[in-house]
């Protein structure tokens, strides 16, 4: 399990700080992918399955149900497209939360890896950069099979709608970077649960994913509306319909500001556990 | 996490179904303990129906508006949902329970090893793990009841027969649960049963809308799924829309979890008895 540090050609040569960051993180990605080579057909087959049932599912099946009401609070959409791209930022959501939790913990206290990783030249805020940008690669693989049956389903609007991916990509990572800080802090599995019960569930369920946050009470509706999850709806959603509101650049931007902010304090929290 | 086994108070009568439940009770016994620490997973579990029924039951609501009914009554989505969503956190504590913890004690803590060196044989450890279960499930089951009847959801005088027939169904998919357990090797196995079977099964089974809106051999197919017949029993009694195929998925759930049950104990005896 853990590496032998000395039995390597030799470690890389970290020149600038930039630079020794980018390569030690390169380093992480690399090890994760080498684990990931006996995984990865089954989380690519979830990749296409889940998307294309929900959409059958929810999309198919409950706009049958709506025909009467109208599309009116939906903007003018259809509910199968008002839907698809709602459930590709929240499934970004789910996966990135998943990954920051139990995997993270496992490496920091169950298995041990970040203690052996941290004995070789790598140090704490490269395995931070190298998890989060782990975790990019694995959103931007799930994205791009979503937008694929999106397409099937003959979703998007243009080829605009490839701008999804990135913003999809950047929703997920916003939340990977609080919940790895938020499991740099745990002893065990037990705050998990609630994490995902009180906060990534109620997201999924009330950030615009599957109806308008304007059909919430207006309270509730500040409350979505400050969390990433409902900017990245908005973007995901404006860039496969090709309606993209032109507050855009606030939903941007709050994503980038959130992520750096909360990354910054993981980075403090993983610190704090990890070198003594 | 292996539990020092304490000396049993006076030796038990080995053989006997009462003895046998009787001896059940240390590993409700055990988990109580173990979730002592851990009583925050527990009480979380509440609210996860909670927020279903409140996101999809009103906000998606207002968006869809009312549905018929099988007796051409029409009622709310909300009160549609809700029986539906009742049916399916009876699924999922069973499957949190009863595969994943289940699978972890059975492949990773040992815990059912060190059990087995105690007076309880495999078959107290299958009802007792299906006993703690039910008592979790029970516990949820009570308080969304209460929540529906609350916001008016139960519009049936049969309400109260809405709980015991949600226990029903958590035994039945917490039977179906072990069994499954029981044969999964690897973390990566669960990607499989969980992609194929329970997340169609939550989407199609008449949970969200009225199987009716797909063609004819789909419709047979989720006719043929457990849970189809745990939501049609529940929305049935909590609607009041009731007829003789309430008792065909009544028999439907007592043979899937009896057989469920039956695999269940084979294939631990195999896995645990060497």
């Amino acid at each position: 399990m853990a590496v032998i540090a000395g039995s390597r050609p030799g470690p890389p040569p970290l020149t600038g700080a930039l630079e020794g960051a980018l390569a030690g993180a390169a380093r992480v990605v690399q090890r994760n992918l080498l684990v990931y080579r006996r995984t990865w057909r089954g989380s690519l087959f979830g990749s296409f399955l889940t998307p294309l049932l929900y959409l059958t599912a929810m999309g198919i099946g409950l706009s049958q149900l709506m025909a009467s009401g109208g599309t009116t609070a939906l903007g003018g959409v259809e509910y199968l497209d008002f839907l698809g791209p709602g459930i590709l930022a929240s499934s970004c959501m789910q996966t990135a939360s998943f990954e920051s939790t139990f995997p993270i913990m496992g490496k920091i206290a169950w298995r041990r890896n970040y203690e052996a990783i941290l004995a070789t030249p790598i140090e704490v805020h490269h395995l931070l950069i190298g998890e989060l940008s782990w975790i990019g690669f694995r959103l931007t693989t799930m994205a791009t099979a979503f937008m694929i049956v999106l397409t099937l389903f003959g979703i998007p609007r243009s080829p605009l709608a490839l701008l999804a991916i990135p913003a999809a990509v950047l929703t997920g990572v916003a939340f990977a970077a609080p919940i790895m800080g938020f499991a740099a802090t745990r002893h065990n599995d037990a705050g998990f649960a609630p994490l995902f019960r009180f906060i990534i569930n109620p997201l999924f369920l009330f950030s615009g994913t599957f109806f308008p946050v304007s059909q919430l009470p207006d309270a509730v509706e500040w409350v979505a509306a400050a969390t990433p999850l409902y900017h990245g709806v908005v973007l995901v959603r404006g860039a496969v319909l090709d309606n993209m509101p032109s507050t855009w650049p606030l939903h941007l931007a709050y994503l980038v500001v959130f992520t750096a902010i909360t990354g910054y304090i993981a980075y403090r929290l993983l610190r704090r556990r990890l070198v003594k | 996490m292996t539990a020092i086994a304490r000396p049993a108070p006076a030796p038990a009568p080995t053989s006997g179904l009462v003895a046998s439940l009787l001896r059940s009770r240390r590993l409700v016994q055990r988990n109580l303990l173990v979730y002592k620490r851990g009583w925050m997973v527990i009480f979380s579990g509440f609210f996860e129906p909670l927020f279903y029924l409140l996101g999809i039951g009103y906000g998606l609501g207002t968006l869809v508006g009312d549905v018929p009914l099988a007796d051409g009554r029409s009622i709310s989505y909300a009160a549609f949902v809700a029986p539906a969503l009742l049916a399916t956190a009876s699924m999922n504590g069973a499957i949190a329970e009863s595969i994943f913890n289940v699978f972890f004690k059975l492949n990773f803590s040992r815990t059912y090893d060190a059990i087995l060196a105690t007076p309880l044989g495999i078959r107290e450890i299958a009802v007792g793990e299906m006993l703690w279960s039910l008592f979790r499930g029970t516990l949820y089951v009570v308080a969304f009841v209460l929540v529906m009847i609350g916001m008016g959801l139960v519009i049936s005088p049969l309400l109260f027969l809405v709980i015991p027939a949600s226990i029903l169904i958590g035994a039945s998919f917490s039977a179906a649960c072990l069994a499954a357990s029981a044969y999964l090797r690897t973390v990566q196995d669960f990607d499989l049963p969980m992609g194929l079977v329970i997340m169609p099964m939550f989407l199609f089974s008449g949970t969200f809308f009225p199987i009716s809106v797909y063609p004819e051999p789909i419709q047979l197919a989720m006719e043929l799924t457990p849970l189809f017949h745990a939501v049609e029993l529940l929305r049935g009694l909590a609607t009041g829309a009731l007829g003789w195929h309430q008792l065909w998925d009544l028999a439907y759930l007592v043979a899937f979890g009896s057989i469920a049950m039956w695999i269940a104990l084979n294939r631990l005896e195999q896995r645990l008895i060497k």
